[in-house]
């Protein structure tokens, strides 16, 4: 496993099945997966169809009938498993803490086994605390029985990363939380894995969890095998089959808008100058535009105000301090969903966009948004009438 | 376990605190006051001379102490015996032997007490460590019993918490089961000290001391206030070891389970 500690390592699964002692079918099927390093790959699927079993194989906490598992190009069959396992970080539902340790001594097992010496492995656990939001001086001694739901899912996160490990095997860990705690741990997982790139394969049968963390949806069905392995846009816009559209069920459209960034659409052009700009130049390039208004910038073209083609008439040299303040701006960052909302709730028609450093990046009104949403309509029509000639077959 | 929302600065319990130390050493000292009431009171009334042969302090103290000892030596055969059997029968593949070694211990503990004493004796010999062999055999279970179902009753996850982090099979066991499962280990030692006690009295049958001495005089000689020290006394020693046990309990029990 890599040396470097803080960023992920591929994972590869080969043809991998699994066959229970006892049971016929097998719970995972010839399963081929290819997790790229540093990204979050998400099995999901009903409950039963393998997701589980297939995480459990690539720590060895089940061993496959056959195939193989490559992690970081060494096949983990020739890793002894608990030196294996001490280097993947593993979190489960309702975190699996020790109740009868402290949150720190939680936290230091694998440092300990590891050998870590006790000032660092307590400096470590205070770097941790303070990783995942809790306060070293607070939490650090309590009981996990003290903790809410959420607290005890972040110290299940801290002990997972605990010795920096390059992948992490999360396994429904927001599954037994409630919807609002669910959410915002979901959101700074994100943020860790902005920071950390860990490889993560991540366990859930909650397809807008999938949606929201997965750089990768894998869709399992059962007996453990995957229909589909792509981006959730991709998921979204194309699924592959039925079984993959029924199980993302109705409002995929009001997905595709929580999933579509404000930057992924054709964002409307308006005219913009700075201050010094001569006025009647801008009222010239209004009317080329076919527009009665104008936005004004700073120097580093950050909107300021907005400014009609009347507050222009007869005005000679620099536009100065003509026009009104601008209420808001859009980031183009920001989902085509929440676009759509300060959309609704705007002064004005249009909204100027910004992009990196607040810089004038185009403008959005809500005619603007309806039109790509009728695009991705469309789009979905004609994928569902050529899936109807071809799909005879399936 | 309820879950409720994560809000980062939730304020968190105390710690509840053990209670205050003289309110646990109160029964000890009713116990202890027991005891000596009854002592002091055979040596203030006028007694016969088969009653003397009893009831003086250095006979009345080498008994106890014999009693103890009967007790402390068939404790520790039955811990050095009754945890590693406990442990090994719930790992992996003997499990399968559970039911045979329980019903076996089984029977130790229902064959009446006095015969499997007598019938020791006649096998091997009279003497301090047949009763000590048969009150291991008397009191094997409760321990034996309480170390399978305690390690049993451990949340899988957590054991698998513990393996997927990379604990070894042994690490999880010292570091996570047994730790997980003290409270009622420690509880079954407790009733094995208990019962003991109690039928270390029948060591006297075959020779081997102890406060029972007191009991079959007292019954042999129709002296009844020799009958009823013993049995004073064996019961205040009951209480006292149950009273240690309980204390045992409480300190060795791991924190942060309640
Ligand atoms: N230890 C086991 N022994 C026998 N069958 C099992 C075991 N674990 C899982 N299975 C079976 O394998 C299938 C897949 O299980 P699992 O991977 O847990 O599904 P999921 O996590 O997607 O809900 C199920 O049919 C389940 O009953
Ligand atoms: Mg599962």
């Amino acid at each position: 496993m890599a040396d470097q500690s803080t960023s992920g390592v591929p994972i590869e699964l080969r043809k991998v099945t699994k066959v229970f002692p006892g049971s016929g079918e097998p719970a995972v099927r010839e399963l081929d997966l290819n997790i790229p390093a540093g990204e979050i790959v998400v099995l999901v699927g009903p409950s039963g169809c393998g997701k589980t079993t297939t995480m459990r194989m690539i720590n060895r906490l089940i061993e496959p009938t056959s195939g193989d598992i490559v992690i970081d190009g060494r096949s983990s069959h020739d890793i002894d498993p608990d030196r294996l396992r001490r280097n993947i970080g593993y979190v489960i539902q309702q975190a699996g803490l020790f109740p009868h340790m402290t949150v720190a001594a939680n936290i230091a097992q694998v440092p300990k086994m590891l050998g870590w010496d006790r000032a660092r492995i307590a400096e470590r656990v205070d770097e941790l605390l303070t990783l995942v939001g809790l306060d070293p001086g607070q939490y650090r001694d309590t009981f996990p029985r003290r903790l809410s739901g959420g607290q005890q899912q972040r110290v299940g996160v801290a002990r997972a990363l605990a010795a920096d490990p390059p992948v992490l095997l999360m396994d429904e860990p927001f599954g037994a939380l409630d919807p609002i705690s669910r959410e915002r741990l979901q959101d700074e997982l994100l943020g860790l894995q902005d920071d950390l790139a860990k490889t993560i394969v991540f366990v859930t049968h909650d397809i807008d969890e999938a949606l929201k963390i997965g750089d990768h949806i894998a869709i399992m069905k059962a007996p453990g095998h995957i229909v589909q392995y792509a981006s959730p846009a991709e998921i979204l816009t194309n699924p592959a089959d039925d079984y993959v559209e029924q199980f993302l069920g109705a409002g995929s459209s009001m997905r595709l808008l929580r999933l579509t960034k404000v930057g992924d659409i054709e964002v409307d052009q308006v005219p913009y100058a700075s201050e010094d700009a001569d006025a009647a130049e801008v009222l010239a390039e209004i009317e080329r535009h076919g527009l009665d208004y104008a936005l004004l910038t700073d120097g580093m073209r950050r909107p300021l105000r907005w400014v009609g083609a009347e507050h222009l008439q007869g005005l000679t040299g620099p536009v100065g301090s003509a026009g009104d303040p601008i209420t808001g701006t859009l980031h183009h960052r920001m989902t085509l969903q929440d676009a759509l909302e300060a959309l609704l709730n705007a002064d004005n028609d249009v909204v100027p966009v910004v992009g990196r450093r607040r810089a004038y990046a185009g403008a959005l009104s809500l005619s603007t948004v309806q039109n790509a949403i009728q695009a991705i309509k469309i789009r979905e029509r004609e994928r569902r009438l050529h899936r109807g000639e071809t799909g005879a077959g399936r | 376990m309820t879950v409720s929302t994560a809000v980062p600065d939730e304020t968190t319990n105390p710690e509840p605190r053990l209670g205050r130390s003289w309110h646990i050493v109160l029964p000890l000292l009713c116990y202890l006051a027991v005891g000596a009431a009854m002592i002091i009171y055979t040596q203030s009334v006028p007694l016969d001379g088969i009653e003397r042969g009893s009831l003086n302090l250095p006979y009345i103290f080498g008994r106890t102490w014999e009693h103890i000892q009967l007790v402390f030596y068939s404790t520790v055969l039955v811990l050095v015996v009754a945890l590693p059997l406990g442990i090994l029968l719930t790992r992996g593949t003997l499990r399968r032997a559970t039911p045979f070694v329980l019903t076996l211990v089984n029977v130790g503990q229902a064959t009446p007490a006095v015969g499997l004493v007598v019938l020791l004796a006649v096998l091997f010999q009279i003497g301090f460590w047949t009763s000590v062999a048969a009150l291991f055999a008397y009191s094997l279970l409760p321990t034996l019993r309480n170390t399978m179902v305690g390690l049993q009753q451990v949340d899988w996850r957590l054991i698998d918490a513990g393996r997927g982090i990379g604990m070894s099979a042994a690490r999880v066991l010292f570091k996570v089961e047994l730790p997980m499962a003290a409270p009622v280990i420690l509880s079954g030692i407790r009733t094995t000290l208990v019962l003991s006690v109690g039928t270390a009295s029948i060591a006297a049958f075959i020779g081997a001391g102890g406060l029972g001495d007191l009991i079959t005089t007292g019954v042999s000689t129709q002296r009844n206030l020799v009958l009823v020290t013993g049995c004073v006394l064996i019961a205040v020693l009951a209480l006292m070891i149950d009273w240690v046990g309980g204390l045992a309990q409480r300190v060795l029990a791991p924190k942060g389970l309640s």
